[in-house]
């Protein structure tokens, strides 16, 4: 847009729009001014001595990274435990979420079908879910951690049960969402003609929606591996807790060899997960 | 003829599928597995004293403290949480326009394949990392959770970019430069016009994701109402920790707004 606004200004004869666009582009960078005095946006200091000379030696000591078998066999340790961390927590979120959906789904609502005993109860309820569903989710799972790690003490644990409460809200409300906008004609009648919320599921929506889900549900593990790694930073275990470690000590070789592992590790999340995907469409 | 294929139909239904049969013991093994291997003895949070502990804990960050004094002092925090993750997005999509012409095949496989590279690597290093190493490079502050998200953000924007420019029609652009346009006006006022839209729905949209990130990019020390979580999480400051994620949350939802604005006043004109 920008690129586009600078260099109509050169062509203005042949831009009818050249005005327009160049009130645009004041305005646009008066916006822009406050933001950059705030954000601190100072280029210079990545030249500055002090900085050069701190990230120069940092970067110098990236290289070679460290190999030794000792360091090797804690990294190897490390990205086992994140990835059963990804594992542990997406199990524990997919437990949480099931409950959640199934309340949570338009589609297999009884009280919408017609007013029965109980509808204004279930209304209230639905309120207070989505509202329990919003909260779950709408605090990042960074700080879930860094609370969990305050009351647990370092380790996965923290991590686990950030990423449970968390992915738990985000799986539940795309879970609803992927079942409202498949047919739900099926689980309607199934609904109509007496059948329980668990059957109009399991035979009316289940057999259009599951590939969907699945496919959604690894898409995620795969971003709750890149998570709890990012987690790791505050102190819930992992390949991430190891970084932390090594670049707090300005361990250019250990942290290289840890944003290797890690750089390989997500590139083979992406392709399991996408192969997985592929699979089943 | 016709009921024996009914027949072998049925039969093709009722037939165990081995495959799922293997993929769930396959699951199930690496979820075991997985709670094996971590020993989180989390069932000691299922006893009573653990679970009043737990409550008694999360219950302390009530009530938020909401003196006018820490809630300026929040409020500055918010601003600049703001501004690193407006800047950061736009410093990213000025960068991933740079990089997605040659990643989209404009100049040769060569360059297409070297920068989507660049491109992969700027987009598997989350911006968590990036801003511990960017607070090296530029020192504690904003600046570096800016750097962070752009480089990150420049990443994911550019391979989306590259893509809209493969997928955007030739013939507008082709057209001008058979009317004798030069390449560059043909690519401004032929191609450009074509995937700006979706540019700035793409660019709007990690706007969103990113503001979320830069509340939180101040947990290593890139500034914000990161930073402020961090510190008063470190002193058990409970209530004063609550209005920070309070603020946290109001932030993310008046950017989802503004965004949602945007998008509409941008995309429809």
């Amino acid at each position: 847009m920008q690129v586009r606004i600078v260099l109509s200004a050169n062509t203005q004869r042949f831009d009818p729009a050249a005005r327009s666009r160049a009130t645009g582009f004041v305005i646009a960078l008066l916006v822009l001014w406050p933001l950059l005095v705030w954000s601190q946006f100072y280029p210079a200091s990545l030249f500055e001595a002090r900085n050069l000379v701190a990230m120069g030696q940092f970067l110098g000591s990236f290289l070679p990274p460290d190999m030794s078998l000792e360091f090797l066999r804690y990294v190897m340790r490390s990205t086992i435990e994140t990835v059963a961390i990804a594992t542990s927590g997406m199990s524990l979120a997919f437990l949480i979420a099931v409950p959640l959906t199934m309340a949570n789904t338009r589609a297999l609502s009884i009280a919408r079908i017609g007013p029965g005993p109980g509808w204004r109860i279930s209304r209230v309820l639905h309120v207070i879910l989505r509202g329990l569903l919003v909260a779950l989710r709408g605090v990042p799972e960074l700080v879930w951690a860094l609370v969990f790690v305050r009351a647990l003490g370092l380790g996965p644990a923290a991590g686990v049960l950030a990423l449970a409460i968390t992915y738990g809200g985000m799986l539940a409300k795309v879970y609803a969402e992927i079942l409202e906008s498949s047919d739900t004609e099926a689980a309607r009648v199934l609904l109509q003609a007496g059948s329980g919320r668990t059957l109009a599921l399991v035979y009316g929506l289940l057999p259009v929606a599951a590939s969907e889900i699945v496919s959604y549900t690894v898409y995620r593990w795969e971003c709750a591996l890149r998570a709890s790694v990012v987690m790791g930073f505050v102190g819930a275990g992992g390949l991430g807790q190891l970084m932390d470690q090594s670049m707090k000590m300005m361990n250019g070789g250990e942290a290289a060899t840890i944003l290797v592992v890690f750089v390989l590790l997500v590139l083979m999340a992406d392709a399991v997960s996408a192969a997985l995907r592929k699979g089943l469409a | 003829m016709s009921s024996k294929a009914a027949l072998s139909l049925d039969h093709r239904a009722l037939r165990i599928c081995t495959k799922c049969l293997f993929a769930m013991a396959l699951l199930a093994t690496l979820v075991v597995g997985s709670f094996a291997y971590l020993s989180l003895g989390l069932e000691r949070l299922f006893t009573i004293d653990a679970v009043r502990e737990l409550a008694r804990f999360l219950l302390s960050f009530f009530p938020p403290d909401v003196s006018s004094r820490y809630l300026g002092k929040t409020a500055k925090a918010a601003l600049e949480t703001l501004a690193v993750s407006a800047v950061g997005t736009l410093l990213a999509a000025a960068f991933a326009l740079l990089l997605a012409l040659p990643a989209s095949g404009r100049y040769g496989s060569v360059l297409r394949g070297a920068t989507r590279f660049v491109l992969n690597l700027l987009r598997s290093v989350p911006e968590l990392i990036w801003a511990a190493l960017m607070v090296l490079a530029a020192g504690l502050g904003p600046f570096a959770g800016t750097l962070a998200l752009a480089a990150h953000t420049s990443g994911v924007l550019g391979r989306l970019f590259a893509e809209a420019l493969e997928n955007a029609p030739i013939a507008p652009a082709a057209a001008l430069v058979e009317a004798g346009a030069s390449p560059a006006p043909a690519f401004l006022y032929g191609t450009l016009p074509n995937v700006v839209p979706q540019f700035l729905s793409y660019s709007l949209y990690r706007w969103e994701i990113n503001i979320r990130m830069a509340a939180i990019l101040g947990f290593v020390g890139a500034g914000g109402l990161g930073q402020m979580l961090y510190f008063e999480l470190s002193l058990l400051h409970q209530n004063q920790a609550c209005t920070v994620i309070i603020a946290m949350l109001l932030l993310a939802a008046l950017v989802d707004g503004a965004s949602a604005m945007l998008r509409r006043r941008l995309t429809s004109a």
